[in-house]
């Protein structure tokens, strides 16, 4: 059983910019993961407005019936989420760590466009390997 | 997506998970999106006006619960995004987070939404939710002088349920 469903980009108007699925059932088609890569972004602007307090950032964790969503949100405004098992630890370190990788291997690469949707096989090969499970556990130590 | 079979009408209020009064607001909805109740004890932040804000709320409910319908990992076939569920159709949420609050729902079969704002470090509330809810079918669905689908105005519900959330949360 995959501790990690899938992984989500979106850029700072709500585009999706990465997608990638570990082994959910049922799988999304490119139509409906954007879809529901725009619509995460609303509910997650949406929930800074019904706040009780200032100050609030958005959703961070979501957690629905099957599955937890994790969100983190860079200063520039994209966005990484991870879709993972109920009560999977951890999933704060490994969005740190991909924004990590999406530094490196990304923004530093030049012939990739901002806001446009990431193609770099260096990215794809760390982040197989920073998703695989016993990667994440090891996060906690 | 499990509703409670037990068959106590009103069981002994939950442990609470916490001291103090850190409990924001609570929304009541029922299934057409009539706001029925809401209160709230500790909100400095008002952005929109109450009634922009309630359907605010609800809309981002629905629009939440489409999502993890859509996006539920464990099913085969989930129709497309969007598509009406009733309530207890597919996979809904029970909380979110952020780094202000934290928001805990709960639907009933009859479609009423319990919707508690609380502060982030909360813990699980969703016994919390349920008693809030034997509370609503005590006080108020049994209350004669209710007519189903308007605002919750009843004094006795509205004491019990400050007292019960000031000892929650």
């Amino acid at each position: 059983m995959a501790a990690i469903y899938s992984l989500y980009i979106i850029n700072k108007s709500g585009g999706l910019i990465f997608y990638k699925d570990y082994g959910s059932s049922g799988r999304m088609d490119t139509n409906d993961s954007l879809r529901v890569a725009s619509l995460w972004h609303s509910m997650h602007a949406i929930s800074q407005q019904l706040s009780p307090t200032t100050g609030c950032q958005g959703i961070e964790l979501l957690e629905a019936d099957t599955f937890d969503l994790h969100c983190f949100q860079s200063l520039t405004g994209t966005k990484f989420f991870v879709v993972s098992e109920p009560g999977t630890q951890h999933m704060d370190n490994l969005l740190k760590v991909i924004y990590e990788l999406y530094t490196d291997y990304v923004l530093k690469n030049p012939f990739y466009e901002m806001e446009m949707p990431i193609r770099c096989d260096l990215f794809d090969i760390n982040l197989t390997q920073a998703i695989q499970k016993d990667r994440v556990a090891l996060l906690g130590r | 997506m499990q509703f409670f079979g037990g068959s106590e009408i009103s069981p002994s209020p939950p442990v609470p998970t916490a001291s103090g009064n850190n409990a924001h607001m609570i929304y009541v909805f029922n299934r057409n999106g009539v706001c029925l109740l809401y209160r709230e004890w500790n909100r400095p932040l008002h952005t929109l006006n109450a009634q922009q804000d309630h359907k605010l709320m609800f809309g981002l409910l629905f629009s939440l619960k489409s999502l993890t319908a859509k996006m539920d990992p464990t099913n085969l076939d989930k129709g497309n995004l969007g598509v009406p569920q009733l309530p207890g159709q597919g996979c809904s949420f029970h909380s979110f987070r952020t780094n202000t609050y934290k928001l805990s729902f709960m639907e009933t079969p009859s479609g009423i939404k319990i919707i508690l704002v609380t502060h982030p470090r909360t813990g699980d509330l969703r016994d919390s939710l349920k008693y809030i809810y034997n509370l609503y079918v005590e006080y108020v669905a049994k209350n004669p002088l209710y007519t189903p689908g308007t605002p919750i105005r009843c004094d006795l519900f509205d004491t019990t349920l400050d007292q019960y959330v000031r000892s929650i949360a």
